[in-house]
């Protein structure tokens, strides 16, 4: 008997559960571990961390061969559309998971993110990205420019622009694809994508959300307010270091990166708002999801549920790496009172997690980065080369919808 | 001693090493994505999702204007990149070679050194350089703006060279210059290397000066690795991936502008999740080479035949 136990024994030892992610989520689980681990003292849990394309690359292939499936998959946002309809993912909602019983526990935007209409509910989210506009005070302070002159209107924002590129010669904006970006994500329809109509069709040329976003842009590089910088550019860096951009529209965790390492030199100068017209959007997101073909899928399940579901570990990851809470219980922290040094003292978090509970659920779809690349093509072309707007959507919408009909 | 392997199976066992890598590696992607080209597969969903679709993903990429979009810039980039790789590296190769002396190595060595570069510190630098607002360039370009003759010649404000669909093919096609200049020297340098000295000797006796024994010695000598090089570099002109992705941030530029067609085969694969189109664009990018090649093949060969 003593030898079927220590037998035993061995065998618990060795269960050993994969967990593949990306920076810094690959670092959350890390610091997560010790107290799940406590609970399971006979798993090992590997950390599989690759840089952010990689990861999804390698999840790519390994849903493609169903070989190397990891027991957790960590997928951002970005790669949601793609991954939800392979069918390589558990529905969370069956059991014996059963989901949908916490579901009310979790934003409802990013619940719905993780939602196939064919495949159930794939992913879990674990930190979401609510839309934020981020300002140099002190750049509107000198252009005698109001906090709600930028967010009242996109006609008022664009009129501060002016002003601001008047008194100081700073850009607004760093780049116009950036508003239009937001726009485009301004009163979708409930059942709608961003690019797609419920049937998949698409909706670039039919909807004003479009025409409106090109035009804006336009205005914006017509008076010349944006700086033509690419985000995670160097010159992008060197803006914010120099106050040279004077708004950045972003997810709320921007915060963290310029505070870490994009801007620390201009701690106090920032102030963060919500987005011109009061639009609630995000940016971004991480998920959680089981694949079918993984081994130890209930254990898995376990260390997810730590994850997503416990107050304490969504307080520490936003705590340590602003990675903002999916789980609303965990929103409610004294964390979120406390002002933000960086921002001049604001209580920035708060703001944050009112825009996170009016974002509405926009659906996802497998064709939506080809549409994205596609209508910031055609959009290049108005911008650069005056393409009329008309005809650019024209475009945009016969070439996207040449995709998604294959 | 009696062998271990018995001699008419050594061979066998000794070349399987490289067989089965070659099978593994080479091989079989060059079969599995001929098969793909006429499939629809989205890899995520598992290999059982492919389902046969005979031309269609061929006449899609044939109808497809972001193929020859990408087709027109990789030839622009290939040829602006690819001509003066030789055009220079000649010269540049006789003069390392007849007048460098005991500094020959050095010099050959600081050519070859972008070569063997690892292409993200290569990104790194570039996209430093060709900054907008603080690159090197553009502070050369602002300060020799002020000379005299050159106020009217220069741009008066900075160049978006990276963010601008007119700037960045000339930005690529340079910095693929300058990484393979100095393999093509090396390749001459070797060439000429192994010209007979006699030739050189007896046309000096004749009063050939060193410009003249330059065109017609060592010109001619070169042909045959000429054509070598040529080849290569058409090959890896057309293939060109590293260079724009890196410095397009891997989407291809404003406008397109800098999408290789390698760089769309990629993307229509792992950011589109195409993998049937893909194989499609990459086999249509297979004869393009082939016929260029080809092409290339006959160029020389006429002129070998005239000489």
């Amino acid at each position: 008997m003593l030898c079927a136990l220590s037998w035993n024994s061995v065998l618990a030892q060795k269960t050993t559960i994969t967990v593949a992610a990306f920076p810094a989520v690959d670092e959350i689980v890390k610091a997560s571990l010790q107290e799940w681990q406590k609970k399971n003292p006979n798993v090992e849990v590997k950390v599989v961390g690759r840089e952010y394309a990689d990861h999804h690359t390698a999840m790519t292939t390994a849903l493609a061969t169903a070989t190397g499936l990891p027991d957790v998959m960590t997928i951002e946002y970005g790669y949601l559309g793609r991954f939800a309809q392979s069918g390589g993912l558990e529905d969370l909602d069956k059991s014996p998971y059963k989901l949908s019983q916490y579901a009310t526990k979790m934003v409802p935007y990013a619940m719905a993110q993780g939602r196939s209409a064919s495949h159930g509910q794939v992913a879990i989210p674990t930190d979401i990205g609510p839309g934020a506009m981020f300002y140099r005070n002190d750049v509107l302070a000198k252009a005698k420019v109001k906090e709600s002159d930028l967010t009242q209107s996109w006609d008022s924002f664009i009129e501060s622009g002016l002003k601001i590129k008047q008194a100081t010669g700073a850009h607004l904006v760093a780049h116009a694809r950036d508003v239009k970006d937001i726009v485009i994500r301004t009163g979708i329809p409930e059942g709608e994508g961003v690019y797609f109509d419920a049937q998949g069709k698409s909706v670039i040329e039919t909807s004003p959300r479009f025409k409106r976003a090109f035009e804006v842009a336009q205005k914006i590089r017509v008076q010349g307010l944006d700086g033509k910088i690419n985000a995670w550019s160097n010159e992008w860096g060197e803006a914010l270091k120099r106050g040279t951009v004077t708004v950045q529209m972003m997810g709320a965790w921007l915060g963290g990166h310029l505070q870490n390492w994009l801007a620390p030199n201009t701690s106090g100068l920032w102030r963060s708002t919500a987005l011109p017209e009061r639009i609630a959007t995000s940016w971004g997101g991480t998920f959680y999801a089981i694949p079918k073909k993984a081994v130890n899928k209930d254990l898995a399940w376990s260390l997810v549920q730590h994850l997503t579901l416990n107050s304490r570990q969504q307080q520490m990851a936003f705590e340590k790496f602003n990675a903002f809470p999916a789980l609303i219980e965990a929103q409610n922290g004294d964390f979120f009172n406390q002002p933000v040094s960086f921002l001049g003292g604001q209580k920035a978090r708060l703001e944050w997690k009112q825009t996170a509970s009016q974002i509405k659920p926009t659906m996802v779809f497998k064709n939506d980065s080809v549409a994205e690349e596609i209508v910031n093509a055609e959009l290049d072309l108005v911008l650069n080369k005056n393409k009329p707007i008309d005809q650019a959507l024209k475009d945009a919408h016969r070439l996207v919808q040449r995709r998604a009909s294959r | 001693m009696k062998p271990m392997l018995k001699p008419a199976l050594a061979p066998y066992v000794l070349i399987s090493p490289f067989l089965l890598l070659f099978l593994v590696f080479g091989l079989f992607p060059i079969v599995f994505s001929f098969v793909l080209m006429f499939h629809m597969w989205d890899p995520v969903q598992g290999l059982a999702s492919m389902e046969y679709v005979g031309l269609e993903n061929i006449t899609f990429a044939i109808e497809d204007p972001l193929v020859w979009t990408s087709l027109g810039n990789t030839l622009w980039m290939a040829l602006a990149s690819g001509m003066p790789q030789h055009l220079v590296a000649i010269p540049l190769a006789y003069l390392i070679n007849e007048k460098m002396g005991r500094w020959r190595n050095a010099a050959m060595g600081a050519y070859f050194l972008p070569y063997i570069t690892s292409t993200v510190a290569i990104a790194i630098m570039f996209s430093t350089l060709f900054s907008t607002d603080y690159g090197m360039v553009n502070a050369a370009l602002a300060e020799m703006a002020k000379w005299p003759l050159l106020t009217a010649v220069l741009p008066a404000e900075n160049i978006d060279w990276l963010g601008s669909p007119e700037a960045i093919k000339p930005v690529v096609s340079a910095v693929v210059f300058w990484r393979y200049l100095g393999f093509n020297v090396i390749l001459y340098v070797a060439a000429m290397q192994s010209i007979p000295r006699d030739l050189y000797e007896a046309a000096r006796m004749d009063g050939a000066k060193s410009w003249q024994q330059f065109f017609f010695i060592t010109l001619p000598q070169l042909k045959p690795i000429m054509f070598f090089g040529v080849t290569l570099t058409v090959i890896g002109g057309l293939q060109l991936f590293e260079e724009p992705f890196i410095l397009t941030g891997g989407k291809g530029g404003p406008e397109y502008a800098g999408m290789t067609t390698a760089m769309y085969m990629y993307r229509t694969a792992f950011d589109f999740n195409d993998f049937g189109l893909a194989s499609a664009i990459s086999w249509m990018l297979f004869v393009i080479i082939l016929l260029m090649t080809v092409i290339t093949n006959k160029a020389f060969k006429s002129k070998e035949g005239q000489a």
